[in-house]
């Protein structure tokens, strides 16, 4: 399958602190690839680096085989990002926000594509609220609608079910195994949650102290380990080092 | 440069303006504050100075807000990505630092043109003053103190990049800070000596200086419009060779999340 991310040897140092350490992986089309790791492994720096928010110290990245050093705005325009901890403006009201990130990614038709991702995610009540009153299950699906606005081949979702109910959870996370079947986004999905690794993750990379630890299909990790799940291997992982 | 990338900071900006109290309070009621104080202050002086002339003060204090508020404009676009949390969805897209400041630019002529009508219609009801007794001279002021304001925008704006959010009230008085030094409502000669030199070297000291001979002399002070022209030039140089270079030092030291305290 045709690789749409590919990172090579990626190193970032503050002073003297190395955040993250000559990491390197690919990511394929139509992928979901479980970025993993305790608080502070690095995967929030890497995170920054592939989007090209931080200049790595050493190493390269390539998003559908161009360079992000040279050709950040181009690749940008078909890649998007979704965080818990990243939330948008709170006095813009939902409409006003989606409006907003369609034109800054030149969406053809944006009142269309919009309507499209509103029907989909099912926040027409919200349409015209504003986003600071919505609540986190709500922030997430609009934040989710952002997301999807450009129609991205790679996507980036930061703990995009953190703080959300286990029904909401639940939901987000069918919502995003429709949208990889149905359009076939690259996914790059970084959380805490082992059991959604198991579930909507084709493979999972291991992260800690800046390094990768393992890598691999969430049953061949469980199987390499010898334990009973993911959150079991996540806890040796995390205390081995 | 992409229109459609500008436009949609330009309106998301605006968005907030008619449902914002203390954007509204800025536009109509600030300036509205100004004018009645050195409105006053100069019906009381031409009470014992009967030919002092209303535009002295008056005048110089609508320029001025004309920077204060072309300053902000700037200022305040960054820190709403700032106290919105923003920045980072802003910088995900494929937008580029000068597309952004150049909205923020846009964001200004709307403001200063809400600014003016407000400070203009008020003058003239409150003072019977008429902003465009200044006839042809009112462009170039205007331009001239628009651009300089803007450019203290993005001298505020590098400061905030580099010491984030606990930076803000430095970034808000910085304009202020400059206002002894440009000269707004006495001559450079007033200032001492030595800090002359430095005085006309702040493009909108060279235009307020300029203003003075038009309303004294009635001669149009083509040297200082030319000596404001080239300042503007150079400040515009140095301010966005700073901006950049703290752009980069965020990118390079990971900070753009970490401008909100």
């Amino acid at each position: 399958m045709l690789s749409l991310l590919e990172v090579k040897n990626l190193t970032k140092t503050f002073g003297t602190f190395t955040a993250v350490d000559n990491i390197s992986f690919s990511l394929s089309e139509g992928e979901i690839l479980g970025f993993i790791g305790p608080n502070g492994a690095g995967k929030t720096t890497t995170i920054q680096m592939l989007l090209g928010l931080i200049k790595p110290t050493s190493g390269s990245v390539f998003i559908f085989g161009k360079d992000m050093a040279k050709y950040r705005n181009e690749v940008l325009s078909e890649v998007n990002f979704s965080s818990a901890y990243v939330s948008l403006p709170g006095n813009l009201k939902v409409w006003e926000n989606l409006y907003t990130f369609a034109r800054l990614y030149g969406v053809k038709k944006y009142k269309e594509r919009v309507s499209e991702l509103v029907e989909f995610f099912e926040i027409g009540s919200l349409f015209n609220k504003m986003y600071g009153s919505l609540s986190s299950g709500q922030a997430t699906r609009v934040n989710l609608a952002k997301a999807l606005l450009n129609k991205p081949k790679l996507l980036f979702l930061d703990e995009p079910t953190a703080s959300l109910d286990p029904d909401i959870a639940d939901r987000t996370r069918k919502f995003l195994k429709q949208i990889q079947i149905e359009q076939g986004i690259a996914i790059l999905y970084t959380t805490h949650n082992m059991m959604e690794v198991e579930e909507l993750c084709n493979r999972a990379i291991f992260i800690n102290e800046g390094k990768i630890i393992t890598q691999g299909t969430p049953n061949k990790l469980i199987k390499k380990y010898g334990l009973q799940d993911l959150n079991e291997v996540f806890i040796k992982i995390a205390r081995d080092i | 440069m992409k229109l459609h990338r500008i436009q949609a900071l330009l309106f998301r900006y605006l968005y907030i303006y008619p449902r914002s109290i203390p954007r509204i309070l800025d536009i109509f009621i600030w300036p509205l504050v100004d004018v009645l104080i050195w409105g006053l202050i100069t019906v009381f002086l031409q009470q014992s100075r009967p030919d002092f002339p209303l535009s002295l003060l008056l005048g110089a204090v609508i320029f001025w807000d004309f920077i204060l508020r072309a300053q902000q404009a700037v200022t305040i676009s960054f820190m709403e990505e700032i106290w919105e949390r923003n920045l980072f969805n802003i910088f995900v897209t494929p937008i580029r630092l000068y597309e952004f400041l150049f909205a923020t630019f846009l964001v200004g002529i709307v403001r200063i043109t809400l600014i003016g009508i407000s400070l203009g219609v008020s003058s003239f009801i409150l003072f019977n003053f008429n902003l465009f007794s200044f006839g042809f001279y009112l462009v170039p002021f205007v331009i001239n103190f628009f651009i300089f304001g803007w450019i203290l925008g993005l001298l505020a704006t590098a400061i905030l990049l580099r010491f984030g959010q606990s930076a803000q009230v430095i970034a808000f008085a910085f304009t202020t800070f400059l206002q002894p030094l440009i000269a707004v409502f006495y001559p450079v000669s007033a200032l001492p000596k030595f800090i002359q030199p430095i005085a006309l070297a702040i493009p909108a000291t060279q235009v307020f200086e300029g203003m003075r001979m038009v309303i004294l002399q009635n001669k149009f002070p083509m040297h200082n419009f030319i000596m404001a022209g080239i300042l503007n030039i150079i400040w515009f140089i140095i301010a966005i060779n700073i901006l950049y270079k703290m752009f980069n030092y965020v990118i390079e030291n990971g900070k753009l999340l970490k401008l909100v305290d």
